[in-house]
């Protein structure tokens, strides 16, 4: 009886002492300290841990207040969902414009002005898609409409999903506007084409790159051009090289501060802050670092940084063949929209 | 009830309901009242669209063949367990269970390493790698026996699915037979062999009907969790809607396409299965326990 | 037994010398075949998975290694694995004695419904274990906002991850005692009972010291999936870095970050949770395998 006791007793005092030790682990963040929490979507990992720092840096020098960044990373529409769901960020930075509005059309939490709130469209840096292929290009791909040349495989995530591969698609719809001189039925058939040559279709940005860069599947990566030169930094340029197509479009990841959240945590100020400073000559400058194409770029005090971006001639989303998100969201990706049509599996 | 003298049958059977309903029924009816607030013709295509079918398709696909392949080996394992004395036969007993222990998403990022295309194993089916040159240095086969090579993606098709289904349900199916096994009267195979029965009847003919309730159960339980399993699976399938995109991650799609009600149907539809697999267990072992006592 | 070997008569097909066998035995080939299919299997499906982990974890060295865990992120997680296992395993723990008293002591109308339902987590996907719990505590839900008017988080904060927890591995422990309390019947309380004990005292001094090994068997596993559960878990996480990853999905964040070395050295430590634990249920098995019940069923 007594040894029951004793095990007992035993094992409370090391749950106990575990369960005390955990929580005592919880509560390091100091009462004064201001949280600031961003949702954003793949690719932007190494830009906000950056432009984190530096904004941290920034507003204590400022206002003398330690303020501490999270981060929530993820596929852009998950991201969005999630927000809507509840998760309590205070500024959004998402791939797409339509993953803002259906954060604003499902909860309102965002005022449905916010595209003028910041400057450029509340876009503080665009980006483009660009062909990250094997070192040496043995599959000679140069232009969107090597990509559905016999044998080639083209990795590029779910457009239902993900934000880039949106950008992705519509590149390529792009394309194949110009080159079929506007025939519907040709662009379609070249769309459903490019997708049988995909072979693994991740939800999100970065699995794709994951696939291509470490899997090694594929012979040819559709990506954010950000997300193509850091394939190049984390995996070396022995391996890989970057074609930029001579089109394609100009991808605008767009930024809002989720106004109700920001007003219970009483974060307004510093989500405002965090935002603007995005647009400054050294939020500018580190989204260029990053490969991200500044707003701003006469801010960016090292032009050489500028001037890495090769020219490339960009199709908006606003331009007539698309006429803005609120048309494309629908019309290319809502449920039975064209991609389902033409990705219906066979 | 019949009339006891132990107590607390109210406080535990209160405790239990209360905690069940908070923990579980309440939120699966949520999920069911979700799924009820999408029209009934909508339930029916979404039910119905080819992407759903095929995605159930895949799941329970690769489950079967998974739960088959575990069948034919984790019997074999068992058998290997009980009948052979061989040295580390303790150390290979202990690690039947690791698939049990071991976080999903670990064996996914391991499984994927392995069968790629460069993995240790994945490699030896890769054109080129050392198996494929091997076979191809046999020339004194006959039959041009050499000239055979392997060409079989693992990881990131279909194939790679099935390996991570077959990792999680490999311990069901040994440990539902193993204690059988180990119960079992050797006076039955005596009675055959004296009888005149040769090793292989003997096995097929009295050993193998007495373990069907147990490998049945195995099977069932090894099928159901496969039949769910996403943590292993998304690290290692291509995900490829219609070809090796797995129900559970259907659901997860649905969810990030902001079509929670869409999401809310498929897992009502699982759940469902799920529950009708259990009760298919449950009925296993109640027709097992009627003809050949506990199993 | 029949001793001599070879006594069988076959009619058909008279037995040559070298052919002779134990009748309830296999050739020694045919063994020696089963070991190695056997080890081979277990050896791809089971072993190199394992050693994958740690070759990986350890490919930069010792160095990187150790470096890993100096990161916020890998910590954070680390220490919320660890708070999220110690509230929802002693949930589970009551909820296991409860339930499998109820079970195992008592006769009533609809008990293997209860048993049924007791399982459901098991075969339910976590994906949608995750996902109950967004449909009813999420900002869209029926009680989304009053939780937000009251300023309770749930979900995309730790309670829903503990939620989620106790869900995925809720069988666990009841799932183990049930059939031990089964086997043991009633007879030691009922003596206690009539010697004058309480409830309590039968509970605290009788049926605990029969049930206390096979409750750590039922611990032991019940926290190495705590520990571990990533699907259902990553519904609920809102993948906040350093408040709401847990270990298996700092993984995957390390993962997508291109960190493999970081990714394989927090796998590794879970899966030297794994292997404790196995080591633990061995130990188990073999000091007190009379006492555990259930030990062979998950």
């Amino acid at each position: 009886m007594k040894r029951t006791a004793n095990f007992i007793a035993r094992t409370l005092a090391v749950g106990g002492l575990v369960a005390s030790l955990a929580v005592v682990g919880a509560v390091t963040v100091r009462a004064d300290d201001q949280k600031l929490l961003n949702v954003s979507y793949d690719p932007t990992r190494e830009l906000y841990q950056e432009f984190n720092e530096a904004f941290a840096k920034y507003w204590k020098d400022k206002t003398g207040n330690t303020v501490i960044i999270e981060q929530s990373h993820g596929g852009s529409g998950k991201q969005a969902q999630s927000v809507i769901d509840g998760l309590s960020a205070d500024v959004v930075t998402l791939a797409l414009e339509g993953d803002i509005n259906a954060i604003v059309n499902k909860s309102g939490l965002i005022d449905e002005n916010w595209r003028s709130e910041f400057p450029h469209n509340s876009t503080p840096y665009t980006s483009t898609i660009v062909f990250l292929l094997r070192k040496g290009n043995p599959k000679g791909i140069n232009d969107w409409g090597d990509l559905i040349k016999d044998g080639v495989e083209v990795i590029t995530p779910n457009p239902k999903t993900s934000g880039g591969a949106r950008w992705n698609y519509l590149a390529a719809w792009a394309w194949a506007d110009k080159q079929y001189g506007g025939d519907q039925a040709k662009i379609e058939e070249y769309i459903k084409s490019l997708y049988v040559h995909v072979p693994v279709l991740d939800t999100a940005a970065r699995g794709s790159t994951v696939t291509f860069a470490q899997k090694e599947i594929g012979d040819v990566l559709l990506a954010w051009e950000n997300e193509a030169y850091l394939v190049l930094e984390e995996f070396g340029t022995d391996n890989f090289e970057i074609v930029t197509p001579p089109s394609s479009i100009r991808a605008e990841p767009p930024v809002a501060i989720v106004d109700k959240n920001a007003e219970a945590h009483g974060t307004t100020e510093l989500a405002k802050a965090y935002l603007e400073y995005l647009y400054s000559a050294e939020g500018q400058a580190i989204a260029a670092k990053n490969h991200y194409r500044p707003s701003e770029p006469s801010l960016v005090a090292d032009q050489a940084l500028v001037s890495a971006f090769p020219e490339i001639d960009l199709v908006s989303i606003d331009d007539p063949i698309f006429g803005g998100w609120k048309e494309v969201q629908p019309k290319h990706f809502g449920d039975g929209g064209i991609f389902d049509k033409l990705y219906a599996p066979n | 009830m019949r009339p006891s003298v132990i107590p607390g049958f109210g406080l535990s059977l209160g405790y239990t309901l209360t905690w069940l309903s908070l923990i579980v029924l309440i939120p699966i009816i949520g999920l069911f009242l979700k799924a009820a607030q999408v029209p009934l013709d909508e339930i029916v295509k979404i039910a119905t669209a080819a992407r759903t079918w095929h995605a159930l398709e895949v799941s329970f696909g690769s489950s079967l063949i998974a739960a088959l392949v575990n069948v034919v080996f984790g019997v074999l394992i068992a058998w290997v367990l009980v009948r052979y004395k061989f040295p580390g036969k303790r150390l290979l007993d202990a690690i039947v269970d690791l698939p049990f222990a071991l976080p999903t998403a670990v064996a996914g990022i391991a499984l994927s390493a392995l069968y790629a295309k460069k993995g240790w194993v994945g490699s030896l089916f890769t054109p080129g790698g050392p198996l494929n040159e091997w076979i191809a240095a046999q020339t004194w086969l006959p039959f041009g026996l050499s000239s055979f090579q392997f060409d079989w993606k693992i990881a990131y098709t279909p194939s790679g699915i099935v390996i991570a289904l077959i990792f999680i349900g490999l311990p069901f199916v040994v440990r539902t037979v193993q204690p059988v096994l180990e119960e079992f009267e050797a006076e039955l195979e005596e009675a055959a062999a004296t009888l005149g029965a040769n090793r292989l009847q003997t096995i097929t003919q009295v050993i193998l009907p007495r373990l069907t309730p147990a490998i049945l159960t195995g099977f069932a339980l090894a099928f159901a969790r496969a039949v769910g399993e996403y943590g292993s699976v998304i690290f290692i399938a291509g995900n490829i809607p219609g070809v090796s995109e797995i129900a559970p991650l259907l659901i997860v799609i649905k969810l990030e396409e902001f079509d929670q009600a869409g999401a809310a149907v498929i897992a009502g539809i699982m759940l469902l299965i799920a529950f009708a697999m259990l009760l298919v267990i449950n009925l296993i072992q109640a027709w097992a326990r009627r003809r050949f006592g506990d199993v | 037994m029949f001793e001599r070997e070879g006594a069988v008569y076959d009619s058909r097909r008279p037995i040559a010398p070298h052919q002779h066998l134990r009748p309830t035995t296999e050739r020694a080939w045919v063994k020696v075949l089963l070991i190695s299919i056997a080890l081979i299997y277990m050896l791809a499906i089971v072993v190199l998975p394992l050693i994958q982990v740690f070759f990986e974890a350890f490919r930069k060295g010792f160095d990187t290694y150790f470096a890993s865990f100096e990161d916020r992120g890998a910590q954070t997680a680390i220490q919320l694995t660890l708070t999220v296992a110690a509230i929802a395993v002693p949930l589970n723990l009551v909820f296991g004695v409860a339930a499998s008293w109820a079970v195992a002591k008592f006769e009533f109308w609809g008990k293997s419904f209860l048993i049924t339902l007791i399982d459901l987590p098991f075969s339910v996907s976590p994906v949608v274990s995750g996902m109950v719990y967004v449909l009813l505590f999420g900002a869209q839900s029926a009680l989304g906002p009053w939780l937000k008017a009251n300023d309770i988080e749930i979900i995309f904060a730790v309670p829903g991850i503990v939620l989620a927890t106790v869900f995925v591995t809720f069988p666990f422990i009841a799932r183990e005692l049930i059939p031990l309390m089964q086997a043991q019947g009633n007879t030691d309380e009922e003596a206690a009972i009539s010697l004058g004990a309480s409830g309590w005292q039968t509970f605290w001094r009788v049926t605990l010291p029969n049930i206390k090994w096979g409750l750590l068997y039922g611990v032991l596993l019940c926290n190495a999936r705590a520990m571990g559960e990533f699907g259902a878990v990553s519904v609920v996480s809102g993948h906040i870095r350093g408040q709401t990853t847990t270990m298996p999905l700092e993984i995957e964040i390390l993962y997508n970050e291109y960190n493999f070395t970081g990714a394989f050295a927090v796998a590794s430590l879970l899966a030297m949770l794994a292997l404790l634990t196995l080591v633990f249920k061995s130990l188990l098995e073999w000091r007190y395998g009379d006492e555990l019940a259930g030990t062979r069923r998950h």
